[in-house]
Order: structure tokens, then sequence, then C-alpha cells
């Protein structure tokens, strides 16, 4: 019986009642997400981190939410009123949607019924992440545009072209994945995983895309630009305060675990054991897969918080200069690879005509990657020419060969 | 005394090398991207540091000891029988380069004696919002009767509050020290006090 099979006999308060359990552990995760970069961004810093509230300060963030609950609602008065309130909603409501299809537990029992903690399972589960994450988007430029402010519109624009180019390189980055498993639905990646291998080790360029592209799909260090705090002030959220900028600062988490969900059910069998742990599985009645979930979610988690103490911010123009002429072409050219491979192996092609093809793209990747290094290499040696004379000191510059600082002839 | 670039013109002339008006162009290696090893070096810093230990005080639970000669707040000193050393002349206000130091003599009368010699301080208002604590009245006290202690914290929550009156900066009376005012020690003057002569306080200078 497939998942799709098993979720289709929950009765309807059953799946009223997963609904609010998906809810609920995407805030309290958030929360403990909130939590735990904190204290491990401070160790990678030689500090300690929030250790007041509660014990080891796990407290910490619960206190700053409802603070932030509390504080005074400004709305500026050259804000789009109405916009301005409706843009975090879409914004927070996109991210629980995508939790949506996530299978976060194989087969458990819940209240008595035979169900998977899996709310709904959609043929197409993983374009219809990728669709409500882009209406995510909305929220973030509705936001820019509608503070009637120049940081949060500079902050939006940058956001929603960071997000839209990446999601390019996320999407293609996904196609490897269906062509090998064969089916868009969330649980069947699972399945076809648990049959074979993980995704992360056929489709290791593909996993290794993804997880760029997720970075600066959330805009996170090292791709946060669009929040920059020494350039943008906040980024679109600069003008908002109280619950609607705890309902943005919501969204961010949720999104970021959202990807990682995504990246652990895509690539590292989802709610399955490690190879080799599979009798662990059966614990709890089988509730331990949902351990197995967590726990590779927080691997991908802590990744992004590595990431952020690790590395500085990109210059804009880098960035989109990666994300567009770096990322998109190498996934475009590993799907045709992944594509043809599939189709030789799915007609049954001779080992030896699979093989050759394979050590051919070897060879020509090979030599591309010469001929670039080449082509690098001739514009360092070219002439640099003799500079005209300035009227005034300058140092001296690097387009040039020397410098006449005298102001004589 | 030779100028420093008729210096270097005239060693440029003797090893024989083109006009100094000409700067070469040093072409500066740039190293370009590092190797992939070269860049996960950098993620292996922050990973490791995780395992360090952290640097972090506890501070309103752990209050780390300053350095001896840290400049705290200011104290103002007594003689050894407990009067004070103060003597109102105002240089520590007249040196203070922030302006925060008020000080208002008094003299010393038979009757109100705080102080050896004739005058004493009779306001003393040290503004902490303004002082940086440089030290610098501390140097023009005359007779050490202005000195730091080494308490730093001087936080509040009002203004006010922050301005140290006379009886906030005066040292705590010690062992046989007595309150002022009080006559000066029976037999000593005022330079018997300042050469050290004076080691406690007499029986009589506490008879009123």
């Amino acid at each position: 019986m497939t998942t799709a099979q098993l979720l289709g006999n929950d009765p309807g308060w059953l799946i009223a009642v997963k609904a609010l359990l998906v809810f609920i552990i995407c805030v309290v995760s958030t929360l403990m997400a909130v939590w735990t970069e904190r204290r491990v961004l401070a160790k990678m810093q030689l500090r300690t981190g929030p250790n007041r509230v509660g014990p080891a300060g796990l407290l910490q963030s619960l206190s700053d939410g409802v603070k932030l609950a509390l504080k005074e609602d400004i709305i500026p008065a050259a804000a789009d009123k109405v916009v301005f309130i409706i843009a975090p909603i879409i914004a927070t409501a996109m991210c629980f949607m995508a939790f949506a299809v996530i299978p976060m537990t194989g087969v458990v029992s819940l209240f008595g019924h035979k169900t998977a903690l899996q709310l709904t399972d959609l043929p197409v589960g993983v374009l219809y992440i990728l669709a409500v994450t882009s209406i995510g988007v909305y929220g973030v430029v509705l936001a820019g545009w509608s503070s009637g402010s120049t940081y949060p519109l500079l902050g939006g624009l940058r956001s929603s072209a960071q997000v839209i180019s990446y999601e390019v390189a996320m999407g293609l980055s996904l196609v490897a994945v269906f062509i090998y498993a064969g089916s868009m639905s969330t649980s069947d990646i699972v399945a076809s995983q648990h049959q074979h291998i993980w995704n992360a080790v056929v489709l290791f360029p593909s996993f290794v895309i993804y997880v760029i592209s997720m970075v600066g799909e959330t805009n996170r260090a090292p791709f946060d630009l669009a929040e920059a705090e020494g350039e943008l002030v906040g980024g679109f959220h600069t003008e908002y305060s109280s619950l609607k900028f705890a309902l943005f600062f919501l969204a961010e988490y949720v999104n970021i675990i959202a990807v990682s969900a995504l990246a652990t059910t895509l690539f590292l069998g989802g709610y399955h054991a490690l190879p080799g742990l599979g009798f662990t599985e059966q614990w709890l009645g089988g509730w331990f897969t949902f351990v197995w979930f967590l726990l590779k979610v927080n691997f991908f988690f802590f990744i992004f918080m590595w990431l952020r103490g690790s590395l500085p911010r990109l210059r804009y123009d880098q960035f989109m200069k990666f994300g567009w002429k770096v990322l998109i072409p190498v996934s475009l050219v590993w799907i045709l690879i992944v594509a043809t491979l599939r189709v030789l192996q799915q007609q049954n092609a001779p080992r030896i005509a699979i093989t050759a093809f394979a050590a051919g793209v070897v060879i020509i990747v090979m030599a591309i990657s010469s001929l670039f290094e080449r082509s690098k290499q001739k514009i360092r040696t070219t002439e640099l020419p003799e500079g005209e004379t300035p009227n005034f000191p300058v140092p001296s510059l690097p387009n040039v060969q020397s410098i006449n600082v005298s102001g004589g002839k | 005394m030779t100028d420093f670039n008729e210096k270097i013109d005239v060693e440029k002339k003797n090893s024989g090398q083109a006009d100094i008006n000409s700067v070469p162009f040093v072409e500066v290696e740039q190293p370009g991207p590092a190797s992939l090893a070269e860049q996960a070096k950098g993620f292996w810093v922050t990973f490791s540091t995780m395992f360090k230990k952290n640097q972090t005080v506890q501070y309103p639970d752990v209050k780390a000891p300053t350095q001896p000669r840290f400049h705290g707040r200011h104290q103002l000193n007594r003689h050894p029988d407990g009067l004070e050393k103060c003597i109102g002349c105002e240089l520590c206000a007249w040196a203070c380069p922030a302006d925060a130091i008020f000080v208002e003599g008094g003299n010393n009368t038979p009757g109100n004696q705080m102080s050896p010699g004739e005058r004493h301080g009779a306001v003393y208002q040290i503004n902490y919002l303004r002082c940086i604590f440089c030290g610098l009245c501390v140097e023009a006290c005359p007779t050490r009767a202005l000195t730091m202690t080494n308490e730093y914290e001087l936080a509040d929550d009002k203004r006010e509050k922050l301005i140290f009156e006379k009886e906030d900066l005066l040292a705590p009376l010690r062992q046989g020290m007595l309150a002022p005012p009080h006559p000066m020690y029976p037999g000593m003057t005022d330079t018997n006090y300042y050469n050290g002569d004076v080691k406690e306080s007499h029986p009589s200078q506490a008879e009123k």
C-alpha cells in the first residue's frame, strides 16, 4: 500500500489533528532553531550564547517572541495599510503550507488509526512546494513596496530577485531527482530511495546545487544580501514591528526548516534510518522514524549555521553571477547527462554504451575546464599600457606600467 | 640637518637608479581563488572553535577583577586620624578636560575642622555622566586626596543619581579614624600631616 492510499483513508478529524501537529512542529522547531542557532554560532565565536531564561537558555526565544508580540505595532504613515498587513500573512502562511506534503514518519498509529505523519500526498508534491514558496516571495515584495520607504523597497527587490533566480537553479536540480525517481510525489521519492540508494549519492551534483540554492532561496548568510544589516538596515522588514515582524521572523525560520526537510526528503532518504540501522525504524511503534527525520533536518540546519559562522556576505553582482552563470548552466548540463543515462538504462542499452557515454562526458568536462584555465592565464599575461601623466600625485594603478607623480615632464 | 627627500635623492643617484619622480608600478601577486581544500580550512576554523573553551565571563554572577591600576570611581581619601585630605583647592576641577568636577572650598574654623590647615572642600561633586576617567584630576591633586578605585559598576536609571556628592566619594572610616569635624592632632601642624607623622587619632581629638 502506498502512502497516498494510506493517507486516503484518514477520517476528517485526523486530518485536522495532523494539520495542527504540523503547525505545532513548525512553530516549536522555529523556537528551538533560533535558540540552537544562537548557541551554536556563539560556540563558533568563543561565546556562550543565551543561557539565562530557562535551563541553558532554552526559553530565550519564547520570551523574545512574547516580548515581540507585546510591543507597539507601528504602521508608517506612508505605508499602504492593507498590503502592509497582508504581506507578512502571505509570507508566513506559504511557509507553513509547504510543510503539508513533507513525509515526516513512516507508517505509525495515531489515535488508533494507521497513518503516516504527512498531511497530504500529492502526485506533484514537490512542484506544489516550489509553487507555494514562490507565492511566499509575494510577501517579501509586497512588504518592501508597501512600507513606503527606500530601504525596504531595495531590500524587497533584492530579495525577490534573489529568490526567483535561485529558484530556477533549485528547480533544475530537482529535475534530476524526478527523472531518477520517476515521480514528483515526496513519499514516492522517499520510497524509491529506500529501494535503491540515497539520491545524495547518485545525484551528487544535484545535491550540491540544491544545498547552495536552498541557502540562496532562504536569504541566509552568505546570501543574506536582502537583509544586509550593514547596508539596508533590515531589508524588506525594516518598517515592521511587533507581531508583523514576528511573522516575518517565523516565516524565515519555517522556510529554512522547510527547505531542509525537502532536502532530507529528496536527497537523504527522508524519514528512513541510515543504511544498516533499518531495525531502529520499528522502535516506538514506528515513531522513531520521526527522530531520523529530525536528525537529518538538523544536519541541514547545522550547515546553515556553519555557513553563517564561516563566510562573509557576497556582493550582489557576484551572487547573481554565481546563480545565473554557474549554477543554472551546470545543472542544465547535469540534467542532460542524467536524462541520457536514464534513457540508456530504460532501453536496456549495453553496459559498454553507458560506460562510454560517462567517460565521454568526463573527458569533455575536463577539456572545457582546461581551456577555461588557459584563457584565464592569457588574460593575466597581457602587456600593461604606459600611463598618461596626471598633474596631481596619484597612487600606482594596476592598469598602467608607471606614472609620473611629479607633475613635470 | 638634511631633508629626508634630499637624502633619498642622493642615495638613488649614487646607486644609479631611475629618477625618483617616476614611481614604478609594482605588480602585486593576485592569488586568485584558492583550491577547494584551501577554502575548506575556514570551515574547519569555525568547527573546531565550537569545542574550545569559550571566553565569556558570566558577568553579574562572576565579577572578574580589574587590573590593579584600572580607572574606576574616584575616592576622597582621609588622613590616618580621620581628617579629610581635600583642601578645596579646585586644582582637580581645573585639570578636568570634561568639566566633570565641581568644588567649593570652605574655611576650617576651630568648631568645624574638616581637614588639616586652613581650608577644606565644602562641596565636592563629580558628574559621572561627563567623567572620562582620564585621571588628570588625580595627577593634579596636591594632597593625594583624590585617587581612583577599581569600582566600575557606575550605571543608574536617573541622571541625578550619577552626580556623586562628597559623601558618596569619601573613603570609609578605618580603624583608628575619627569622623571629622574634630581638632588636629595635638602638637602637629599641617606639614606634619603631609609628612605622614600622624599615624592615628589621639584620644583628645574625640572630645568636642
